[in-house]
């Protein structure tokens, strides 16, 4: 069994595996799908008992963490070496932008996935003053994303919440024209394939074409809800 | 002008990056930025880091913020011992997995019961309400374990038989509970077991050193509440 990667195209950080393996590295895409609460079962504990993706699979070998995976496959394959350069400071920059995103992007923008269809779907109910505090860190971030690292050559492509109504690149001109570029470069083909589960997500919410989790899935979901500042 | 790294050892990433520097006698000029004094938001401070925080390093023209990547730099650039962080693919994958995880895990958990349990109360004078702070200590339990189960597991180090940066990052962020006064190591002997072998591997004396302030954060005098309205909205946004 060669490579294998266990993703589901509505988290953020699986968009990025995704979209990096799709460069000409072979791997077999194994789904797990969430809101059908796939990762809490049995066999995908197996594989990681975080339960939760994405995960590398390589025979024996097991990785999780987002960042890892897109390393350690631009270490091992054959990538452009824009993607990871081999330059002291350059190789520095990317890891001080991962080091920010995990600290300012990755918590703070999986946020309204969860206030505006996770959790009406589970019906749990989150005070606006959370929705409202969560707009204002997304903002901020934004602002450091333009102000500190616009530029840079970060290959996680943050693509987010444009979907869920906020309309993020809009009076940020330097990003929208950032964003321009990077899809450019990867292909609109690949971005919208990597894409369409969480852009059309909103709308099957509003269809009520999404099914509610599983009661399994359930306590996580409820734990991730309340850890909402 | 060498290299220079702005550091307070109150700060868990700061312990990681005195420790790793000085173990590997990496040469370094000190710029201590008090946080509890709010130098960090000083505009000479802004100069070296407009994201106010830190570690920050400088290394002549080239400024570095982020624990994690100037850990990796400094392994670059001072070829320190491989076992930091291999050269085997997926040896070294396995510590980026670590140190990847811990941001919002260990790191966030350890920074809140630090908060909750005494730089609130004690230091900014906020009371903090009894199950604000249970259920940031059981937030704290389940990380534990976590670490022991996914990571540690009956190896020696959390990433195999040899410390590697990522023990270094776990240790320095357990210590801020332990200066907060909680007993993490007590009743998980497979943990303390581990705390002594990266002790004993980073060298007692320089352990203890680095140590020395998050070890007195209980008995810091309270902040004069010009100093505190200073920092109170930064510190409310990092401990989300």
């Amino acid at each position: 069994m060669g490579l294998e990667l266990y993703l589901d195209l509505l988290s953020q950080p699986c968009h990025a595996v995704y979209i990096f393996a799709k460069n000409g590295i072979p791997f077999e895409l194994r789904p797990v799908d969430l809101v059908k609460g796939q990762h809490v079962s049995k066999d995908f504990s197996q594989v990681n008992s975080l339960q939760k993706v994405p995960v590398l699979k390589e025979g024996d070998f097991i990785l999780t963490e987002s960042a890892a995976i897109l390393i350690y496959l631009s270490c091992k394959y054959p990538t452009a070496d824009h993607w990871y350069p081999s330059d002291l400071q350059t190789r520095a920059r990317i890891h001080e932008y991962l080091g920010w995103h995990a600290d300012c992007i990755r918590g703070t923008f999986g946020v309204p996935l969860w206030t505006q269809v996770l959790a009406p779907l589970m019906g749990a109910q989150v005070p606006e003053e959370k929705v409202a505090r969560n707009r204002a860190a997304m903002d901020q971030a934004l602002q450091w994303l333009e102000d500190k690292f616009l530029g840079d050559k970060a290959f996680l492509a943050g693509q987010q919440p444009v979907a869920l109504g906020y309309a993020l690149f809009e009076g940020r001109p330097q990003l929208a024209a950032w964003r321009g570029r990077v899809e450019a470069f990867l292909g609109a083909e690949l971005c919208q394939e990597a894409h369409g589960p969480i852009l059309s997500i909103l709308e099957q919410a509003a269809k009520k074409l999404l099914p509610v989790p599983p009661p399994a899935a359930h306590a996580t979901m409820l734990r991730r809800i309340a850890r909402i500042p | 002008m060498g290299l220079e790294l702005y550091l307070d050892l109150l700060s868990q990433p700061c312990r990681a990056v005195y420790i790793f520097a000085k173990k590997n006698g990496i040469p370094f000029e000190l710029r201590p930025v008090e946080l509890i004094r709010g130098q960090h938001l000083s505009d000479a401070f802004a100069q070296v880091n407009p994201l106010k925080k830190v570690p920050a390093l400088r290394d002549g023209d080239f400024t570095l913020t982020e624990s994690v990547a100037i850990l990796l730099y400094l392994t670059r650039k001072y070829k320190v011992p491989d076992y930091w962080y291999p050269q085997d693919l997926q040896a070294r994958a396995l510590v980026d997995e670590y140190l990847a995880w811990q941001h919002t895990a260990l790191r966030r958990n350890c920074l809140r019961t630090l908060w909750h349990k005494v730089m609130f109360p004690v230091f900014m004078g906020e009371p903090v309400s009894p199950q604000m702070l249970a259920a940031t200590l059981a937030e704290l339990d389940v990380t534990l374990q976590l670490l022991e189960d996914k990571f540690l597991q009956n190896k020696a180090f959390l990433t195999g038989p040899h410390i590697s940066l990522a023990d270094l990052v776990a240790i320095t962020e357990l210590m801020h509970p332990v200066g907060a006064g909680c007993q993490v190591f007590e009743g998980r002997p497979k943990l303390a077991a581990w705390r002594q072998r990266v002790e004993a591997a980073v060298g007692k004396d320089l352990f203890r050193e680095a140590h020395e302030v998050i070890l007195k954060a209980k008995d810091f005098p309270p902040a004069d509440p010009t100093t505190k309205q200073k920092l109170m909205p930064r510190v409310l946004a990092m401990i989300q």
